[in-house]
């Protein structure tokens, strides 16, 4: 800190009243201490996951590898980031979703799940783009691409943003048919959505730049409105082979659905693009032409927005330093939302009761957001001001922030006797219907019922972004092992069989060992338990772009059930 | 002194019509508008919305575009100023303003012809006379025969005599258009000089019978017999030569009663370092600035008062010479194609800014369209310094801020030839493009020069590409897309992607304007920094990428910084025929690229400009089709000998019969349409070449290496026949 003592005509008294106005009423010390071996420690080893990430990043951003992508470029096909970026506005952001979806699930690679997903403005107005990767399986769809394909529905519908299909693919991986094809949340989803939401008005655009046959001949047919791109382009339940097969008619592929058969004559497709680059012009004017009037003044229904923010008063950077990796140090998240809110502003609310839950109001990019942030386990009371302070957001319309680092809720006779489950319930059900934005943000350990108070993936947060030291489970990989050696234990002792210290250790080390791989932030992005792992130091940017694309639709009043008493 | 002034006051001119257009009507009006006088302009119908005609008090129409039929009818513009009450008319130069006719039309409507007399112009007027009249006032001469004794024989003893080579000329051989369309048919020998400079002496005259000269200039350097650097005062010249040449000048102005300004015309004999008359432009010339420049007066201010019948306002002894200046005359032209001139639309024109020491004449604005009827002359650039060395330091540095995007100018070639090292020495003769072609063009056999050119050119093209981006940007965080709620941040800078930097390709086309025998597609790729600056990358070997800072400090103009250098950059955007210029200027350095538009035409606000007729460029005496239509009629046969206005086919379009005619008078050429023929739209019908004669006559010169009988070589057909072995300089 800066002494001004040592001016000599100067009395230390007006110099402390400045320094309190300087930081004014909520504005949140910096709280990290540079030259700590924490500090030192954690940036290391952040350093190090984000390289990890990074490199897990670049190889999917190379697509299906360099003979698809060479294949792709001869056929005058861009690929699919390419493709979005020709259609969101020049020079504008593009928030992708789920970069790493299918990382090591299947035996082969599939890079992004062979399917790209994300969010952008496209003449002012935010769209969520859904892009086959015709250079991964030939745009294929395993089952987790076809989660990816259906969250990024479920985001369209809950934002209301107008859909933008960039179809190029084979229709379902054939060999994985039974865990594509059949069940409620599989392939047929994508149609129910695309209906569901073409009633709601939400307006569903297909663009095809490639194959689109059998079921994902529906994406285009299903569309409001879709365009096709001459020669490259074609749409048929059933290709030539098998139209030779079944009638033993001989087409080729352009006449059996090429753009001009369906734009002239059958009347599929409505726009027809002589090539890509034009396809993706038409697409972009579809947009254009959306207009949409009336439904404008609707959205953004949550006011109150000072466009005249400040940037946080500490380096955002700093966020790659704060979070420990090992999730038994703990850290003030305070200096975390330092880093994320504007002015590094932070009104706090019940600061001195329920500690371990810091609550409080602050703006992000101008915008107000209600934040709750864990400093730790979850007693009665915490759990207590979160319900409290989520119905004062609900009530106000102020979209909600969670930062996650959470061990779960106190364990003990004294905290059941206290209610913990009566109070968590509260939380819960508080969570659970708020209607406002919520946008949740794993900063760290991510367990138990404390997943479900800070809005976890079943609460339906409109976004889950995690950081890369964030892990997940039920509980904690240690605990696990604890509580199962003393389940197999006592097993073991009715059989009595005498367990021996190393055999104990060795079941715990597998049990602690599958927890760690279970709970690791790549295990979940993989499935599709988040929508992505973020670079701490784009916190705030992120936080910003999911709030504004919730803020897309209408105000909803939020309505609880019965909270336990 | 005199109280005769007094008296003269209620006769002072108070409104001048102004019988010219472009810059100089612009630069007259000026110096009237000082003065307090009223200016009135007259235009054509092609000049309707020109700046000389906006910037008059008055403006009168007087008739359709060609010259012909507007600026050179003078009673039309006679009549204007009688219907405006100007009691004064400036020709400027160019036009009428040395038709001794029309000054003495508009003394008989009782207007002052602000210009010499009458019989002064038609003294100079007529070479052969003007020989006469100073070789008597002992003006030296070059050695010719100017006699009027045309025989063949003669002539050829007065060429042996005289010494070859040896020229022949018209003797009014002066003005072009007089000569080609009155068909003058005397001629004159003079001994041929054969490393010329072209000096002449601004000389005034008041109605008092004093005459002064203010000094020479130096107007050497020349391309297709026209002027396009001048300075003042002639480089190596020793004072004695100074004072002997302008002596002589006065000694011709008054040897023709001469008042008002004038210039007296010396050839000079750099080999034996005599000078000879050659003849008197008796008007105010184009160059004039450049006197002004060094004499610190304002000589328009000067005819008005000389006009005004008042006496010159210093003595020969008064006029001082402060310093040397230069005058760039910047055209619209194509330099690697000879110098044709051009036409087109100024889609950005933005002259260097004006002090005490730089002075821009223009006739144009930006998005003028510099048509195919006039001179092809956008501006002049004078510049000036307290020596020569000083003043062309300021010219070069002028030329490389001069920004004309649009249409092909000199201004490359200007600079060029200010940078070149025996003009820098003032080594100037008529023959200097000549002389110094190999390095004043650009040769396409030059590796080295071509991948120098070729790097310089890539590297303008990537600050192009930072540039465009950062314009861009500005525009975005000026005004984002959707104004409600967060969206703005989704327009912020650097624009977000997860984990990887966002990225896009510029193609540019670079027109290599300097020799025009190719242009080179950049293809880049542009990474945005997390800083905020450009990575731009050409993706060929051996090329790293650069990392491009750009600032955008107005509209057009940036703060580029790369490599640890930090520079001014300009960029011009418009778009024609649904392509997207865009220029950059850079320290000395102009490239032109060309970007194909994307789909959306809509979201471009940049202007966007519609050619027509008028401006498409094409060689004079071509004539294209003003419209689609079918050839209905076609009159004459390719290679016909034809009379200017002569029906040479008949269109049809839109129910209308429209007669196509010859510009001019000559053969037609290249006329392939034949009746039933549909045409589109601008296309080529036919040429009209002058006949060799014309050319002859245009060239003003034929030079004979040899003595007249030696019969060898082309027949010209003249008056007579003459068999001359020529080398005819068009």
């Amino acid at each position: 800190a800066v002494s001004f003592t040592s001016n000599p005509w100067r009395s230390s008294k007006p110099i402390q009243l400045l320094q309190k106005r300087d930081f004014g009423l909520g504005v949140l010390p910096d709280g990290v201490d540079r030259n700590s071996e924490a500090f030192a420690q954690n940036s290391k080893a952040m350093e190090g996951r984000i390289s990890q990430l990074q490199s897990h990043i670049s190889k999917v951003l190379a697509g299906g590898g360099e003979e698809a992508v060479k294949r792709n470029r001869e056929r005058n096909k861009l690929l699919p980031r390419e493709r979005i970026d020709k259609l969101i506005d020049p020079g504008s952001s593009f928030l992708e979703l789920s970069q790493l979806a299918g990382h090591e699930l299947y035996g082969e690679t599939l890079p992004s799940g062979g399917i790209i997903t994300g969010i952008g403005p496209v003449h002012g107005r935010l769209c969520m783009f859904v892009a086959n990767d015709p250079t991964v399986k030939g745009g294929t769809y395993y089952p987790i691409t076809v989660k990816k394909h259906l969250r990024a529905q479920e985001i369209a519908a809950q934002c209301k943003l107008p859909c933008i299909y960039l179809v190029d693919s084979g229709g379902a991986f054939l060999p994985k048919q039974a865990e594509v094809f059949p069940d409620k949340d599989n392939f047929g989803r994508i149609f129910y959505n695309q209906a569901v939401m073409s009633a709601e008005g939400i307006p569903q655009i297909a663009l095809v730049l490639g194959s689109c046959t059998a079921g994902g001949a529906y994406i285009p047919a299903m569309a409001d409105e879709s365009v096709m791109v001459k020669g490259n382009a074609t749409i048929f339940l059933a290709g030539p082979p098998l139209v030779k097969a079944a009638t033993g008619e001989e087409v080729s592929a352009e006449d059996l659905g090429g753009a001009s058969v369906h734009c002239k004559t059958s009347g599929v497709s409505d726009y027809f693009a002589q090539d890509e680059l034009h396809g993706l012009a038409l697409g972009r004017n579809i947009i254009k032409n959306l207009h949409m009037a009336g439904k404008q003044g609707v959205m953004n229904g949550l006011h109150n927005l000072n466009p005249e923010y400040k940037e946080p008063l500490y380096d955002v950077k700093e966020l790659r330093s704060i979070a420990p990796t090992d999730h038994k140090q703990a850290f003030d998240i305070r200096s975390v939302i330092a880093r994320i809110v504007d002015g590094s502003e932070f009104d706090e609310f019940k600061k001195l009761y329920g500690t371990t839950l810091v609550t409080g109001f602050a703006r992000i990019f101008g915008q107000p957001v209600g934040i709750l942030g864990n400093n730790g386990i979850l007693f009665n009371e915490s759990a207590l001001k979160g319900a409290h302070f989520i119905e004062l957001c609900t009530q106000r319309n102020i979209p909600l922030v969670f930062l996650q680092n959470i061990t779960g809720f106190m364990v003990g006779s004294r905290s059941e006797a206290n209610g913990i489950a009566k109070s968590g319930a509260k939380m819960v059900m508080a969570v659970s219907c708020a209607k406002v934005p919520k946008v949740t943000i794993m900063v760290g350990g991510s367990f138990g019922a404390g997943n479900y108070a800070m809005c976890g993936r079943a609460y339906s947060p409109n976004f889950l972004f995690l950081w890369p030291n964030a892990k997940i489970s039920v509980m904690g990989g240690a605990q696990a092992a604890s509580v199962l050696s003393q389940i197999e234990m006592a097993n073991k002792k009715k059989q009595g069989i005498q367990w021996t210290e190393e055999e104990e250790e060795k079941f715990k080390s597998k049990i602690t060992e599958a927890y760690e791989q279970e709970g690791n932030c790549y295990y979940s992005t993989a499935r599709l338990w988040d929508d992505g792992i973020i670079d701490p130091a784009d916190t705030r940017k992120i936080i910003g772009f999911c709030i504004s694309a919730s803020l897309n639709r209408p105000l909803e009043d939020t309505k609880y059930g019965v909270f336990r008493m | 002194e005199y109280s005769s002034h007094d008296t003269k006051t209620t006769s002072r001119i108070e409104k001048i019509l102004i019988a010219n257009r472009g810059e100089i009507a612009c630069r007259i009006m000026r110096t009237a508008k000082r003065l307090g006088i009223r200016t009135v302009a007259v235009y054509s119908d092609a000049d309707r919305d020109s700046l000389h005609m906006k910037s008059a008090d008055e403006a009168v129409h007087i008739g359709p575009p060609p010259a012909r039929l507007s600026y050179l009818n003078a009673s039309a513009i006679v009549e204007a100023a009688i219907r405006t009450g100007a009691q004064a008319i400036h020709p400027g130069y160019g036009f009428l303003s040395e038709s001794s006719d029309f000054a003495t039309l508009c003394e008989d409507k009782g207007l002052t012809f602000i210009g010499p007399p009458a019989s002064a112009i038609r003294d100079m007027g007529d070479k052969s006379a003007s020989k006469r009249i100073m070789g008597a006032a002992g003006v030296p001469l070059v050695p010719g025969y100017h006699g009027s004794e045309q025989d063949i024989e003669i002539m050829k003893s007065e060429a042996d005599t005289i010494g070859y080579p040896i020229l022949i000329k018209p003797t009014h051989g002066a003005q072009r258009e007089a000569a080609a369309s009155f068909g003058i048919n005397t001629i004159l020998l003079e001994k041929y000089i054969t490393k010329p400079r072209h000096i002449e002496v601004q000389i005034f005259g008041d109605k008092h019978g004093n005459v002064l000269h203010l000094y020479e200039r130096d107007c050497s350097v020349q391309r297709r017999h026209q002027k396009i650097i001048e300075e003042a005062p002639a480089p190596n010249v020793m004072n004695d030569f100074r004072s002997h040449l302008g002596q002589a000048a006065v000694s011709a102005a008054k040897a023709v009663g001469y008042h008002n300004a004038g210039t007296v015309e010396f050839i000079v004999d750099t080999v034996s370092g005599q000078f000879y008359f050659m003849e008197m432009n008796t008007r105010l010339q184009v160059e004039h600035p450049v006197t002004e420049m060094i004499v610190g007066q304002d000589l328009v201010e000067w005819q008005i008062s000389v006009a005004n019948g008042e006496l010159l306002p210093i003595n020969q002894s008064q006029v001082p010479l402060l310093g040397h200046a230069f005058e760039a005359r910047i055209y619209a032209e194509n330099v690697p194609k000879g110098f044709l001139p051009a036409t087109g639309v100024l889609h950005h024109y933005r002259p260097v800014p004006v002090s005490p020491t730089v002075r821009v004449e223009t006739g144009v604005e930006q998005g003028d369209t510099v048509s195919m009827h006039y001179d092809p002359m956008i501006a002049k650039l004078i510049v000036s310094g307290e020596n020569r060395a000083a003043a062309l330091v300021k010219l070069k540095d002028c030329l490389s801020k001069f920004q004309v995007a649009g249409v092909p100018t000199n201004i490359h070639f200007l600079r060029k030839l200010a940078d070149h090292r025996a003009f820098g020495n003032g080594n100037v003769e008529t023959h200097f493009i000549e002389h110094y072609k190999e390095d004043l063009f650009t040769d396409p056999n030059n590796l080295m020069l071509a991948k120098e050119t070729y790097d310089t050119a890539r590297f303008n093209a990537s600050l192009v590409a930072a540039c465009l981006c950062e314009k861009e940007r500005s525009a975005l965080n000026s005004s984002p897309p959707g104004t409600n709620g967060l969206l703005p941040i989704w327009y912020s800078h650097p624009p977000f992607r997860a984990h990887y930097q966002a990225s896009r390709t510029v193609e540019l086309e670079w027109e290599n304007e300097y020799d025009g025998s190719w242009s080179k597609f950049f293809t880049f790729s542009i990474t945005y920094q997390p800083d905020g600056n450009y990575l731009i990358e050409t993706g060929e070997i051996n090329s790293p990428g650069l990392e491009v800072k750009a600032t955008l400090l107005h509209n057009q103009d940036f703060r580029v910084e790369t490599g640890g250098v930090s520079m001014d950059v300009s960029l011009s955007l418009y778009s024609k025929d649904k392509i997207k210029h865009i220029h950059l200027w850079h320290g000395s350095h102009h490239s032109h690229f060309r970007q194909k538009l994307e789909f959306e035409l809509s979201d471009d606000n940049e202007i966007q400009q519609k050619t027509n007729f008028e401006t498409a460029s094409h060689p004079p005496g071509t004539v294209v089709s003003p419209m689609a239509g079918l050839v209905v009629k076609v009159l004459v046969k390719d290679g016909s000998k034809v009379e200017e206005g002569q029906p040479i086919l008949v269109l049809e379009a839109m129910k209308m019969e429209h007669v196509v005619t010859a510009p001019f008078a000559g053969h037609v050429h290249g006329l392939q349409v034949t009746a039933g023929q549909q045409v589109s739209d601008r296309s080529y019908l036919f040429s009209v070449k002058k006949h060799l004669f014309a050319k002859c006559l245009e060239a003003s010169v034929l030079i004979l290496h040899d003595s007249l009988s030696d019969l060898h070589g082309v027949y010209i057909t003249f008056h007579y026949t003459l068999h001359f072995r020529v080398v005819l300089i068009i």
